[in-house]
């Protein structure tokens, strides 16, 4: 289906249904329960999943394909949300033309950082790229400051053109993002029994994307394209003794990624009209770095799952407090429950960073592929336990 | 002249910081080959030991004192520190003020010991592996060293006094006959760089050890085969690395209030004149941080600013873009370190 083998098709479907089911499938537990808090169904962090997720992939086809790891790619999703509140500003507040925007403009930003970074590898590449983002950071922060709008961030205003649009609403306020007048924000709530379902326009729009950028993107990595950029992290000093320039290769893929991340910014723009400087700080861009290797670096789904897992249990760590815990570890002897939650104390509320650093060193350490490496190693072994009675001898299998 | 002086001054001292952290990034990457992404957070955990002598020092106990009184009659509590009641209340004052440079003599020991269990423990596994990997575990570990850190601090910064004596103003240009007024206390993080670059320098230049050490950069594998056991001495490098860092953290401290993050700004900063400088090149990192340092200082003048807005934020980078790009060595890069 869609030039897809049947695998990838199965995978697209099934990333497809996640997706689409999301408002059903993250809210599990019914609303008035004890579980409720591990609920993750609610629009705002779905978002989140999603336009990360987005985010993260594109991260990938650099990083995971060409093994170029680039530490400056939150400086993309910064300028895609700068210009996509700019679009709101001066055209209207519908979302189309401003994500549009958001990808040509970070596509030409990501071609003048790659044309200069991508002339050195390794490590000087991404130096080269952390201090083209810390750049970009700091000139967003001062001397851009007409432009960025400084420590406040970008927002909009009642006295803004808006072109197309209103500048101010008939009740004298802001006009919220739309597309093609269904408003970003409006969510319809669906309530059965004591569970409470919420369906929200925005993150169904950027589910659509996530879909159709994850298509793009198994498309790129079965492409003879994507097979170039594999050789170039295999082994760029052969290709280029055969005679194959690279670097319109790695170019193209420094752009395409840096295009995914600024679709990331003006999505998220588009969900909440605000661009701040933060968003192009490096610990940022560590960030994606962070879900795609936890993810799995390479694959396909990996980057999804990343930036799902990272956002989901920030979410739930950072909610979880002593009083929770004490809950959880009442059925303990006293002495021991006040143990437990000592000890698991700092890993979770304003700690998650530290289990999250943990979790990153024990990954890169023992799981160099990632959560879908670990996937695969589990279903291996249980696989091989079934097998164990047919044949000792195990079957080498190909390599990917 | 006189703004000119100044400029180079603060330089100096900020240079003085860039020149450390870099020599030490620039001493693990030529010994051992792996780039540390976690030397800022040893830059920050130096900079916490201090915080933290100063607060054992501090530790006191309370008196009822009967002979004071509060406004309301009744008799007044006072705190004295345990070292004021051992030492005397004069010579314990003069201890607790002296807080920062005594942390010093118990800086170098721990971070040696950081130093130790991290190269042992962590990135002695990370040799053989590719640089990305390097970059990602001690980027992991640099996050998991900063939480730590924050768990017991808190995210605030903590101010840290230097000093009575250090901490008011010199007059520095009188030497030159002229009236240029400076902070002590960057001055003298100024001369102790110098002495602890000077003393790597020396100790690589003129010792037998510094001598193996500095074969086993050129070429480990015949080191090796000598029969010299030149991990043990890489591991040993690797402390003082991490020692070099961690002083620098110390006296640090009363420039710029300690937080957690710290040692995460600094970095980037230290990685980028690494790379100005030549990758494990040691001469060209001291040479670049300055170098870099002074440049930010003069970018930093209003007469500067006023042509070029912004320049003091970018000088930096821009610098080291236009020098990665034609001169990829750096300034003073070795032949085939890192060519790739």
């Amino acid at each position: 289906m869609f030039g897809l083998d049947k695998k990838d098709t199965r995978m697209l479907l099934v990333v497809a249904v996640l997706t689409l089911c999301a408002p059903f499938i993250l809210n599990p537990f019914p609303t008035d329960s004890a579980m409720a808090q591990f609920n993750a169904g609610y629009p705002d962090l779905m978002q989140r999943f999603v336009i990360f997720g987005i985010f993260a992939i594109g991260f990938n086809i650099l990083f995971g394909l060409t093994g170029y790891l680039s530490f400056g790619h939150a400086a993309f999703l910064g300028v895609g949300s700068y210009s996509a509140v700019w679009m709101f500003k001066l055209l209207s507040m519908n979302v189309v033309p401003a994500i549009l925007l958001a990808v040509v403009i970070s596509g030409l930003f990501a071609l003048l950082i790659g044309f200069v970074s991508l002339r050195r590898s390794g490590i000087y590449f991404s130096i080269l790229t952390l201090a083209f983002a810390q750049m970009s950071f700091n000139l967003a922060y001062s001397v851009l400051t007409p432009i960025t709008n400084g420590e406040t961030g970008l927002q909009l205003t009642l006295d803004d053109p808006r072109v197309l649009g209103v500048s101010a609403t008939a009740d004298g306020s802001i006009p919220v993002t739309s597309l093609f007048g269904l408003e970003m924000r409006s969510t319809f709530e669906m309530v059965v029994g004591p569970w409470a379902f919420q369906f929200n326009a925005g993150y169904y729009l950027c589910a659509l994307v996530l879909l159709a950028v994850f298509y793009l993107s198994i498309r790129i990595f079965r492409s003879p394209f994507g097979m170039m950029l594999r050789a170039v992290k295999s082994n760029q000093q052969r290709m280029n003794y055969t005679g194959l320039n690279t670097k319109p290769y790695t170019l193209a893929a420094f752009v395409i990624s840096g295009m995914y991340a600024g679709l990331a910014g003006g999505l998220m723009a588009s969900m909440d009209p605000l661009a701040g400087a933060e968003r192009m700080q490096w610990t940022a861009s560590g960030e994606v770095v962070l879900m795609t290797i936890l993810g799995g670096a390479g694959t396909l789904i990996g980057p999804v799952l990343g930036a799902g897992f990272i956002k989901y249990f920030e979410n739930i760590f950072s909610k979880i407090n002593d009083t929770v815990l004490h809950n959880w570890f009442a059925f303990m002897p006293d002495g021991l429950e006040d143990f437990v939650v000592f000890i698991v104390h700092p890993f979770i509320g304003k700690g998650w960073h530290l289990t999250l650093g943990i979790m990153f060193m024990l990954v890169v350490v023992f799981l160099p592929g990632g959560l879908v490496e670990g996937g695969q190693r589990i279903a291996k072994w249980v696989k091989g336990r079934k097998n164990k009675d047919d044949s000792t001898s195990a079957t080498k299998n190909p390599a990917e | 002249m006189d703004a000119i002086l100044l400029q180079i001054l603060n330089g100096l001292d900020k240079g003085s910081a860039y020149a450390l952290i870099a020599l030490g990034l620039t001493l693990i990457f030529g010994t051992l080959g792996v780039v540390n992404f976690a030397h800022g957070a040893l830059f920050m955990i130096g900079a916490f030991c201090a915080v933290t002598v100063q607060r054992i020092l501090n530790l006191s106990y309370e008196v009822v004192d009967e002979t004071q009184k509060d406004f309301l009659g009744n008799a007044l509590k006072v705190k004295t520190s345990y070292v004021e009641s051992w030492f005397g209340p004069e010579m314990g004052g003069a201890i607790i003020d002296w807080a920062v440079p005594i942390a010093i003599i118990f800086a170098i020991p721990i971070m040696i010991f950081i130093g130790f269990v991290m190269e042992r423990g962590l990135i002695k596994h990370f040799y053989k592996r590719e640089h990305a990997d390097q970059i990602l575990v001690t980027f992991g570990l640099a996050i998991v060293l900063q939480e730590v850190i924050k768990y017991f601090y808190g995210a605030n910064p903590i101010q840290t006094a230097s000093p009575e004596a250090l901490s008011g103003v010199a007059n520095v240009g009188a030497l030159f006959g002229m009236d240029i007024v400076y902070p002590v206390w960057r001055i003298v993080y100024f001369f102790f760089s110098v002495v602890i670059i000077g003393g790597i320098f020396s100790f690589l230049q003129f010792t037998t050890f510094g001598m193996v050490v500095r074969a086993g950069m050129a070429d480990r594998e015949t080191v090796g085969l000598l029969g010299i056991n030149i991990d043990r001495r890489f591991t040993i490098m690797f402390g003082i690395a991490a020692a070099v860092a961690g002083l620098a953290g110390v006296m640090y401290t009363p420039i710029n209030s300690p937080n957690y993050h710290m040692g995460m700004d600094f970095l980037v900063l230290s990685f980028v004149v690494v790379v100005v400088g030549g990758m494990g090149s040691l001469p060209g990192a001291v040479l670049a941080g300055f170098m870099l340092g002074i440049l930010e200082a003069f970018a930093s003048m209003n007469e500067i600013k006023s042509i070029l807005p912004g320049i003091d934020q970018i000088i930096i980078y821009v610098v080291a873009i236009i020098i990665l790009l034609t001169r990829p060595r750096g300034l003073m890069g070795r032949k085939g370190v890192m060519e790739e």
